[in-house]
């Protein structure tokens, strides 16, 4: 997000050459001229995202899956916190990017977030399914039951459905333009369900219990089980940022590559004439 | 500039509108998003022949397990510190179940005052600590299961480094 916001301070038509036989192609290459920078300063930063997720990710679920004391009445089964209190902070703080790019992509017009956008959702609704999943495996033996309509349980259903839903409204409109714009509508409308998540095993009685780790209070957990899971959760949040960024590199370069093709097709139907 | 701040200000209206029309729809529904009612506000409002969730502790002592034609039958009382709802089910009660642990029963309250479950499910707290702990809690006398929730995790936190040291040595 720094990366976008620090590119969204520069002037893109600063890039914009004095030459006038230039200008026109520069025109319709200026919008891009800052993704630009950010595929400089992404490929420096992409081995770094990618080493820091694999090293802190193998750490923290080794020690969590086998070092780990497992817990006084869960057993063993306990362990399934190490994927899952991860994966359920990244469902949340993946629609806080999504929501962050919807706001630069309305009120900015920024084209990378409407990219960003794009590219933060299917990942995000991977890790949602994956909360779920693992959620549902944790719920089965330690409350006796798959699933349940309690409110954090529900809320975070509705979180996976906002970026399924997000992911089909952005590719159901011919024009891209108008797909970004409503799906960036979509994701800040959607945005009310993070505080009710957050806070609904305060706000309502839920069979699942309320969060161990708080800013307020001191964590409810041993030391022994807290280490691995703050480390497994760190290396999920690199893991979860070298997706996109390398989604969004991706992304960018198709971008520039059909813009490219597009001035090449042009400017070979205007030769002949 | 001028319009980017009309789409800024545009978009803080929607949000604080769409925020405080959420507030108030889920302010007004709460009593059908929580998911289980206190012993004491079952009895404060009794929903005869209505199927509910009771949720509460289970009442140290108050568990009694037995066989009745091949099917176990367990009767105990589930409590929120004020009242307290004598509860039957019939049916394997999850792993966790035990005096002191937090349990949400389905079911109605019968005309007799006793709770008849159909489903019982656990309800764990956010305490995560490991066995030789809680055992250590337990033989000082700090803290029995039975009467509810283990104590902050502060005071035996440092209690665990000592007893991973000791056993690491």
């Amino acid at each position: 997000m720094d990366a976008i916001r620090t590119l969204d301070a520069t002037d893109p038509a600063g890039s914009s050459g004095p030459d006038r036989s230039q200008r026109r192609r520069v025109g319709l290459l200026h919008r891009f001229a800052n993704p630009g920078r950010f595929l400089r300063l992404a490929a420096r930063l992409q081995p770094w995202t990618n080493a820091l997720a694999l090293v802190l990710t193998g750490w923290g679920l080794i020690w969590g899956l086998f070092f780990a004391p497992a817990d006084w009445q869960q057993g063993d089964a306990v362990r399934i916190m190490y994927v899952h209190v991860p994966a359920a902070w990244l469902a949340s703080a993946g629609y806080v990017a999504l929501a962050v790019c919807s706001v630069l992509s309305l009120v900015w017009r920024h084209p990378l977030a409407d990219l960003a956008a794009a590219e933060i959702g299917p990942v995000g609704a991977a890790v949602t399914a994956v909360c779920l999943a693992s959620g549902s495996l944790w719920g089965k033996p330690m409350w006796g039951a798959w699933w349940v309509w309690d409110a954090r349980l529900t809320s975070v259903l509705v979180l996976f459905f906002l970026y399924v839903g997000h992911i089909a409204l952005l590719r159901a409109f011919d024009e891209p333009q108008r797909g970004y714009r409503a799906g960036a509508i979509l994701a800040l409308v959607g945005a009310i369900d993070l505080p009710i998540i957050k806070f609904s095993v305060q706000w309502w009685n839920t069979l699942h219990q309320p969060d161990s780790i708080t800013l307020t209070g001191a964590p409810t957990m041993s030391t022994s089980m807290l280490w691995p899971l703050l480390i497994s959760a760190l290396g999920f949040s690199f893991g979860f940022a070298a997706i996109v960024l390398a989604r969004l590199r991706a992304a960018v370069m198709e971008q520039r590559l059909r813009v490219l093709l597009l001035s090449r097709g042009n400017a070979a139907a205007g030769a002949p004439s | 500039m001028t319009r980017k701040s009309r789409r800024l200000w545009l978009l803080v209206a929607c949000g604080i509108g769409l925020g405080s029309a959420s507030a108030l729809a889920l302010d007004a529904f709460s009593a059908n998003i929580v998911f289980f009612v206190a012993p004491s506000q079952l009895l404060a409002t009794p929903a005869n022949g209505r199927t509910v969730r009771l949720g509460g502790m289970v009442v140290a002592g108050s568990l009694h397990e037995a066989h009745r034609s091949g099917e176990p039958v367990a009767q105990f009382q589930v409590t929120d510190g004020q009242k307290a709802v004598q509860v039957r089910y019939a049916g394997i009660l999850p792993d966790l179940f035990r005096e002191g642990q937090s349990v949400v029963a389905l079911g109605e309250l019968a005309s007799d005052g006793t709770f008849a479950a159909s489903e019982v499910l656990a309800k764990h707290d956010e305490t995560y600590m490991p066995k030789e702990v809680a055992e250590a809690l337990r033989k000082s006398g700090k803290w029995n299961p039975k009467f509810g929730p283990a104590p902050s995790a502060a005071s035996w936190n440092r209690m665990s480094v000592k007893t991973d040291t000791t056993r690491g040595s």
